[in-house]
């Protein structure tokens, strides 16, 4: 099953595919699509990220091996919906998509193995976890300006339940801009794999349900404009839309 | 009122940042922090008075954090350091607590983020806090003074950070922000108990305790 949390006719509610562009809302009203609001499809406690945790892309940024994951943490603020807006501040320089596999804990998770640590995940949803490499300085890097801006971390359309994703180490990621193709890779290729971040982070703290793990990007990141339509897309998972604004829409400068 | 999402602000006392002298242009990091350097307290760290901190087995001691919280009352989005403290509910004493690590070029989760590594104390209503800009901050271990400072000597006071942090992320009802731990912070090792005080906040005391115990 996927499901979907939506704002629509004055309400929250949580929605499931009912095919042909239309959702089911709890209540048993099926409204289009398009109609509706969407929000990101959880709200999670803690929210984990990658950086640098495939080959390719870490080549890309002209990085070698980490000794251990670099995961860094990021607040609720971050987070928007499918279809949402996401600003690029007027003085950026390089403001780049990232297209991530985002893995939701489902139940207290502590010194868990590697050979059990599926039995944890709850589902997979996909992130679009923007960075603002202006931004950047070398301590605790990537830093909160970077990396937990309001509104960068796209999240969504779906929850995707555990149990209709057998294999999420084998999924074709992809991102086009305005239509054309900028990023391609596939889950397999991930330096530290969903098994290891579980027996990872599991092992020095407790996860709990609602935990949100970002796991990285490949490589073919590329700067967007305001006015760019950004398209996230992991098989099986889903595909997110998120839109690129100017400081105008805020308000601002 | 329930605290929600905290965060912590690296090398925010002028002793913390001298302490680190010329190593702050060398590599890795090329130059002094530009902009506040924050990070997460994620809820697993979350503790109360008199719980436990445990000392993994692989440590031997623990630093002791003494941070003055600032709690949001009302969001806080682009808010100008002049209304800064208007969005505050008020203050609490959190003991940010971390396995002492050498180099704060990647973010701090392994040494940070553990299980009841910040305890924090009850909130005190921002009008009992005439100038959170000169409260006495003192750190006991075993009952003898470990540390002393006063915020006082924060490089950016509560309002100014509420302001820069504000600018890009907006903080909610229940978020807290640490406004800096002072340098030479206490280590302390299992058995032992360590208190902080703040002025005008009263006293927030943690017993240390080794891992295994758990």
């Amino acid at each position: 099953m996927k499901i979907a949390r939506v704002a629509w006719s004055g309400a929250i509610h949580e929605a499931t595919d009912a095919g042909g562009g239309a959702l089911r809302l709890a209540d048993g009203r099926v409204v289009h699509e398009d109609a509706v609001v969407w929000l990101p499809p959880l709200r999670p406690r803690t929210i984990f990220a990658l950086g640098l945790n495939y080959a390719d892309h870490a080549r890309e940024l002209a990085f070698g091996a980490q000794a251990e994951p670099l995961v860094f943490l990021k607040g609720p603020n971050a987070l928007v919906g499918h279809r949402a807006q996401t600003r690029r501040p007027a003085d950026a320089t390089f403001m780049h998509y990232e297209c991530e596999l985002a893995v939701v804990i489902g139940r207290r998770a502590r010194r868990v193995r590697r050979s059990e640590a599926y039995d944890y995940v709850a589902g997979y949803t996909v992130a679009n976890d923007y960075a603002i490499r202006d931004y950047l300085e070398n301590w605790y890097r990537p830093n909160l300006r970077v990396k937990n801006r309001d509104g960068c971390t796209a999240l969504g359309p779906w929850l995707v339940e555990r149990a209709d994703l057998p294999d999420p180490m084998r999924l074709a990621l992809r991102t086009t801009v305005n239509g054309k193709l900028t990023q391609q890779g596939n889950t397999r290729d991930m330096i530290a794999d969903v098994p290891f971040l579980i027996e990872y982070l599991s092992g020095f703290m407790t996860l709990d349900a609602g935990d949100l793990i970002l796991t990285g990007t490949p490589a073919g990141v590329a700067d967007v404009r305001p006015g760019d339509e950004v398209v996230t897309e992991i098989e099986g998972v889903g595909r997110l839309v998120n839109y690129i604004v100017g400081d105008d829409v805020f308000g601002r400068g | 009122m329930r605290v929600r999402t905290v965060y912590g602000v690296l090398l925010n006392y002028r002793g913390a940042l001298a302490a680190l002298g010329d190593a702050v242009r060398r590599p890795p990091y090329g130059a002094p922090p530009k902009a506040p350097v924050l990070y997460i307290k994620p809820a697993n760290t979350l503790s109360a008075p008199g719980a436990p901190i445990f000392v993994p087995d692989e440590v031997e001691a623990l630093e002791i954090g003494a941070a003055l919280a600032a709690v949001i009352g009302r969001t806080a989005c682009r808010v100008p350091a002049e209304r800064a403290l208007d969005h505050l509910a008020g203050y609490a004493i959190a003991n940010d607590v971390s396995i002492p690590h050498a180099s704060y070029h990647r973010p701090p989760i392994r040494f940070n983020c553990r299980d009841g590594f910040c305890p924090i104390g009850p909130v005190v209503d921002r009008s009992r806090v005439a100038d959170p800009g000169t409260l006495g901050v003192r750190v006991f271990v075993d009952g003898a003074l470990a540390q002393q400072n006063t915020t006082a000597n924060l490089i950016r006071p509560v309002a100014r950070l509420i302001a820069e942090v504000t600018d890009f992320m907006t903080l909610s009802p229940g978020d807290a922000l640490l406004t800096g731990v002072p340098e030479h912070a206490p280590h302390a090792r299992a058995g032992q108990r360590v208190a902080i005080e703040i002025d005008g906040l009263g006293r927030l005391e943690n017993p240390l305790v080794a891992d295994g115990a758990r």
